[in-house]
């Protein structure tokens, strides 16, 4: 049987891709190795490449923890699983890795399945980061420090108040749309515009690309 | 005794986590409610000398998870309320001489001894924090009123919320009304309103916190003290009670408060 486990030196520290199997099987055995060469993972940032494991925040904040309580330090989570990697962002962790080489530099973006929104029901807070290939839909605020990257549109059902990056891909059709529009920052395929200082009783609004410009104005049922 | 373990955290730094550990630990115990403290700030230890114990410490966390001494041996009697109980931090080692594994397993030992176990995290979202949180039934994610302050508070309540270990509750620390009335403060609906989580306790500004966390005197032992009476307000609240928040000298505010965000 292959080894389970594959350890691969990074610029950013260890990139340990484990194989299939019961999950706790797999977690078990990456715990012995680590328990094993305490020299070797000592002080490691760690990267782990879990491939379809469907993993919660149980399942990978206990897997942290142990690792932190061997003085490593789990950083990013790479999966083909979005539970997964819904799972690792909510905890904080990085859901990809830059490539050293140049030509790999920009973000790699999936291309984005036809009309297939990013659902996410709850407030997105300050240091939470959702990045997604296609159009996102935010039932709930987005607090200032929290951020929005989108292939597509973005609309919040709420306030907006953190940073959005709509089009991020360069799609200049892309809209951001909330019920309050007063993003930190926000971005439209390559351009950028930050919010004007507001006074008074906020409205739906919604802010597209005219002209090369970011222009916002009032939503209006027509 | 199944004790319930509450954890006090906010992020940022200097917003009171410490003075409020002390004064609710205090207000617990004054109502014959068995209380065991501990200061989870190792290395940068405090809640020692806010208390006013800090001449008794003999044995520490870090000596009760490395096995120096028994739990009862590290867990010092206040000298005013019989039922209150400190386990102090080591003063001379670092965060990562602790693991949440062992704030868990000291948490389980805890919960046979006493009615509340109150945990006083250090600043930050690290290590020191992740110990403060692991063993935690309750955290209470206290703010000030500043901007930068609820920016932190924000996202600690997204790293509990992954941790499954919400929904916390807050405490507005250090809420000067005039300020407030000047408009130069953060109002508590402000902070309400981007923190969107329930609220235990408001306490005003209060230079009395400073001279009594000099003397290692809770406020909480003063009747006269406002910030005193507010942390007081708090333990009842943990304790089930349903008390007014204070009247901060605006009615307007308290109404606003009761009724909720919808009517404004």
């Amino acid at each position: 049987m292959s080894d389970p486990i594959q350890i691969k030196g990074l610029r950013e520290g260890l990139l340990v891709t484990l194989g299939d199997g019961p999950w706790e099987e797999i977690a078990a055995a990456l715990l012995q190795r680590v328990t094993d060469q305490p020299a070797f993972f000592q002080g490691a940032r760690l990267a782990l490449d879990i491939g379809a494991h469907e993993l919660r925040v149980v399942e990978l904040s206990a897997l942290r923890d142990q690792l932190s309580e061997r003085g490593m330090t789990l950083w990013a989570i790479l999966s083909e699983s979005p539970t997964t990697e819904q799972t690792a962002q909510n905890l904080g962790m990085a859901t990809r890795i830059s490539k050293p080489r140049p030509e790999d530099a920009r973000p790699v973006f999936e291309a984005p399945a036809e009309n297939v929104a990013l659902w996410v029901h709850q407030t997105v807070r300050s240091g939470t980061r959702i990045e997604f290939a296609g159009p996102v839909v935010v039932l709930g605020d987005v607090n200032p420090g929290g951020e929005i990257m989108a292939g597509g549109s973005v609309i919040v059902w709420g306030r907006l108040r953190g940073v959005v990056h709509a089009g991020a891909q360069g799609d200049e059709k892309a809209v951001v749309c909330a019920l309050d529009l007063a993003p930190t920052q926000l971005r439209i395929a390559a351009e950028i515009a930050v919010s004007p200082q507001r006074s008074g009783k906020s409205h739906p609004e919604i802010a597209c690309l005219r002209d090369g410009q970011i222009v916002a104005e009032l939503w209006q049922a027509s | 005794m199944t004790a319930k373990i509450i954890t006090i955290t906010s992020g940022k730094g200097g917003v009171g986590k410490t003075t409020a550990v002390a004064n609710i630990a205090v207000s617990l115990a004054a109502r014959g409610q068995k209380v065991v403290c501990i200061d989870g700030d190792i290395g940068l230890r405090n809640l020692d000398v806010v208390l006013g114990l800090e001449n008794r410490i003999v044995y520490d966390l870090v000596d009760v998870i490395e096995g120096r001494c028994r739990l009862r041996q590290a867990m010092i009697r206040d000298k005013r309320l019989p039922e209150l109980h400190l386990i102090p931090a080591a003063q001379t080692r670092d965060k990562s001489a602790v693991s949440p594994s062992d704030m868990i397993r000291l948490g389980d030992e805890l919960r046979e001894e006493c009615d509340w176990v109150i945990i006083d995290s250090p600043a930050g979202i690290e290590r020191g924090f992740r110990n403060a949180i692991a063993a935690a039934d309750k955290v209470l994610v206290m703010t000030n009123p500043e901007v930068s302050a609820v920016r932190d508070a924000d996202r600690v309540v997204g790293l509990l919320d992954a941790d499954e270990k919400g929904p916390a509750s807050l405490i507005i620390n250090r809420l000067n009304i005039t300020m407030v009335k000047r408009g130069d403060m953060l109002a508590v609906e402000d902070v309400l309103e981007l923190l969107a989580i329930e609220l235990i306790g408001i306490v005003p500004e209060d230079e009395g916190v400073i001279v009594a966390s000099n003397r290692g005197t809770p406020l909480a032992l003063d009747p006269k003290s406002r910030a005193g009476l507010a942390f007081q307000n708090i333990a009842r609240r943990i304790l089930g009670e349903e008390i007014p928040f204070l009247d901060l000298e605006n009615h307007n505010l308290l109404q606003r408060i009761f009724t909720g965000r919808k009517t404004t």
